[in-house]
């Protein structure tokens, strides 16, 4: 076991499995000589070599497009975005061409691509470096959705995404790369270093995709969030003071409903968040499931708090951002009603 | 006010109803383009981009560097592909206007592009194609049948009714999976390519889009991965002339040709005469030669007419002079390797007529055998409970459950 944050976590999956299996490569922009902007790749291209962990021109698309290609050919391909607001320019290759190519094949043919990007606000990146675009990705058939939320899911569910023959979208959101944050902008910033997940085994393990987990047990209302939010959530429930169970959803797509349906039927209160905008968000297509699932169970209408639905404001960061006030305001909504 | 600037829009040189015109075309003699050595410096055939190579003239005769010398066997290998090709056709064509498959695209005038270059390719090279490559699927060995059961969607599709008729795939033919977006597949040749240098293998990649698609994002990506990375890949520009109703100065060819696109990359561009089976078949072997030596990425532009319509679904009368074929100065590829087999003493119109009633059986014993495994209305079906399968490499929950309850519903509940 050593001690690692969300960046370290991340580089040692590539580590681990670019030693296990030669298939396993390396693209994106700045990944290789400077080892990414977010350092998760760093020392990767002096281990493994330039052909493997390759310096890719300024195009997504090509990123993409590219991986595919080598993805059918037998490479397992790694392609990292720098930031998820820069996936766009690739976003034809994901949904027209890797998420679907298995099924217009009939099996034939599939590419084993895994996109890491960046996501998510709270590091003053404005609105083209602090976006949450997962909803936008959970809504197509054939690529499964992952986010983690602190260094241990994020090395195993990285290394099950890697070995995984569908295609992950995996989003890191960056706020978290160097410690857990509570959504208090004002509190001086807390490292990984004293976090129980911050503790991460050397060699290989997976987090398997398609499972959510039950990070606090609680009675009296479940919160069903991802990423950073799960940090955010956490702290709500003490200041709160409501006994609440939070999930981790983990991977958004496929959806492990029957943790979720498990709980709510428990507490009978739900209360849904993410950092992302609201409308046609993520947490709708989970408000339709719980509801679904725990209708005769709910005691209160199921509690949504998201970003607002606007681009992401630089200067007013703290004010779209939902944080500790945002959060606690939404359980108490949930709690208050009869 | 001294505002010069005005928007400038392309127009072609004739519509319906006007004289064709091809003057726009820059033509070489046969003969005339000089062929380099594989390992030549891009800048040192950058004319080769503006040129014209071709082997076929007017006289039938073979002639120049180009010329592959090809034996009476290989000539007549190319022949009997591309006759088979445009029968085919011809065949699909009419069964879609009886209603009997939902759509069809023919490649009417360009088969020498897919069987040239299937024959110059080595069967191990990964194939991008386009939607018009029906030829290459046929020369790597997919059944004629098998690609009407694909049109028909039956219980024998490959793609189990999951894609629009003639967009097939061949795994075991190296024969990429059509997408039916547009040029799309070429970063994916590029990839391929990559990957094949990176294990250190001589296969090569090879893909196809026409004269509009390069106008796509990823035409220029492939280009650019291409040639920063110099993969052993070659990529074709079918300029057909026409993109439905869009001629092909509106994607850009007004001033300079397409095969010029790499050149300001460092990757070589070569403009061939599309419709000349051995001059495209030379080409092909050059690029792929070079690519296999190191050499990199080639760019090649196919020069040829698109006899057809787009599709089904469109009429070329409402856009473009109905005779306009006719007029094309690099004519038909199938009618011009005739000739020029008739002229060499191996081959003659009544072996012509011959090989062409021996593939028509052909076809029409394959769609006699393809409707055995269903038609529209008629025979098996494919299990709507496969419409789940495949999304992912293993069934995920939700898609069991849905599929669960499509059969609840069409089971009627």
């Amino acid at each position: 076991m050593a001690r690692m944050n969300m960046i370290e976590a991340i580089r040692s999956a590539h580590d681990v499995m670019m030693e296990k299996d030669p298939s396993v490569i390396v693209i994106g922009q700045d990944v290789g000589y400077f080892g990414g902007v977010f350092r998760c790749t760093d020392g990767l291209q002096k281990k493994y070599g330039e052909q493997r962990v390759i310096d890719a021109p300024i195009a997504e698309g090509g990123i993409i497009g590219a991986a595919i290609g080598m993805g059918v050919n037998g490479l397992r391909p790694v392609a990292e975005i720098q930031f998820a607001d820069y996936i766009y320019p690739g976003f034809d290759q994901i949904v027209s061409e890797l998420a679907r190519l298995r099924y217009r094949s009939s099996g034939d043919f599939f590419s084993p691509v895994t996109i890491r990007a960046p996501c998510g606000g709270g590091i003053r990146g404005g609105q083209t470096h602090s976006q949450s675009p997962e909803a936008i990705f959970t809504h197509i058939s054939g690529i499964k959705t992952v986010m983690p939320s602190n260094p241990y899911d994020a090395k195993g569910l990285l290394i099950s995404a890697i070995e995984s023959d569908d295609p992950v979208i995996f989003f890191e959101p960056k706020r978290i790369y160097n410690g857990p944050f509570d959504g208090d902008p004002d509190k001086p910033a807390v490292s990984w270093a004293s976090h129980p997940k911050g503790e991460v085994p050397d060699g290989y393990y997976t987090v398997p995709l398609g499972e959510a987990v039950v990070v606090e047990s609680g009675k009296e209302l479940t919160i069903i969030t991802y990423g950073t939010l799960v940090h955010v959530a956490i702290a709500a429930a003490q200041e709160t003071g409501v006994d609440c169970e939070i999930i981790d959803v983990r991977t958004l797509a496929p959806l492990d409903v029957a943790t979720l349906a498990e709980s709510v039927k428990k507490t009978g209160r739900c209360l849904i968040a993410h950092e992302a905008t609201r409308f046609g968000g993520y947490g709708a297509e989970l408000v339709a499931t719980v509801q679904k699932e725990c209708f005769y169970h709910l005691e209160a209408p199921i509690g949504r708090v998201a970003g607002w639905d606007t681009p992401y404001p630089h200067a007013f960061e703290w004010q779209y951002f939902p944080g500790l006030k945002r959060l606690s305001a939404g359980i108490r909504k949930v709690m208050e009603a009869e | 006010m001294n505002n010069k600037s005005r928007l400038h829009i392309p127009h072609p040189t004739a519509r319906p109803g006007e004289k064709p015109d091809f003057s726009y075309l820059d033509l070489s003699p046969a003969g005339h383009a000089d062929k380099p050595a594989v390992d030549v410096r891009t800048r040192d055939i950058e004319h080769l981009s503006r040129g014209l190579v071709r082997v076929l003239d007017d006289d039938h005769e073979a002639k120049g560097p180009w010329n592959p010398n090809f034996d009476a066997g290989q000539l007549q290998t190319g022949l009997r592909w591309m006759l088979l090709n445009r029968i085919f056709d011809e065949r699909m064509w009419k069964i879609q206007r009886q209603g009997r498959i939902s759509f069809y695209m023919q490649a009417t005038g360009e088969e020498a592009v897919s069987i040239a270059q299937g024959m110059a390719l080595r069967p191990g090279d990964m194939c991008f194609p386009s939607y018009r490559n029906q030829g290459l699927f046929m020369y790597r060995g997919v059944k004629l049948v098998d690609m009407m059961c694909q049109c028909l969607s039956n219980t024998r599709d490959m793609c189990q009714g999951r894609q629009l008729p003639i967009m097939y795939h061949s795994k075991s033919g190296n024969v990429f999976s059509i997408s039916g977006n547009l040029g799309t597949q070429y970063p994916h040749a590029v990839g391929w390519a990559m990957a094949a240098a990176i294990k250190g293998e001589d296969h090569i990649a090879v893909s196809w889009v026409g004269d509009g698609s390069t106008a796509e994002a990823d035409f220029h990506h492939a280009l650019t991965f291409a040639a920063v990375y110099q993969a052993p890949v070659i990529l074709n520009v079918v300029n057909n002339q026409w993109a439905i109703s869009t001629f092909q100065g509106t994607a850009g060819g007004e001033r300079r040709s397409f095969a010029a696109r790499g050149l300001g990359l460092g990757m070589p561009g070569i403009r061939v005469d599309g419709n000349d089976l051995l001059a495209v078949y030379d080409v092909t072997s050059w690029a792929a030669d070079r690519a296999r030596n190191g050499g990199g990425p080639t760019l090649i532009e196919l020069v040829t007419y698109r006899g057809g319509p787009h599709s089904t679904s469109d009429d070329p009368a409402k856009y473009r002079p109905k005779d306009e074929w006719a007029s094309f100065p690099l004519g038909d590829p199938i009618e011009r390797l005739k000739q020029h087999m008739i002229a060499l003493g191996n081959w003659s119109d009544a072996k012509h007529e011959g090989l062409i009633d021996e593939l028509e059986t052909q076809v029409t014993a394959a769609w006699k055998e393809a409707q055995q495994h269903g038609t529209m209305t008629e025979g098996p079906r494919l299990d709507p409970a496969t419409m789940f399968d495949d999304v992912y490499a293993d069934k995920p929950h939700n898609l069991e459950l849905q599929q669960r309850r499509m059969l609840e519903i069409e089971g009627g509940e």
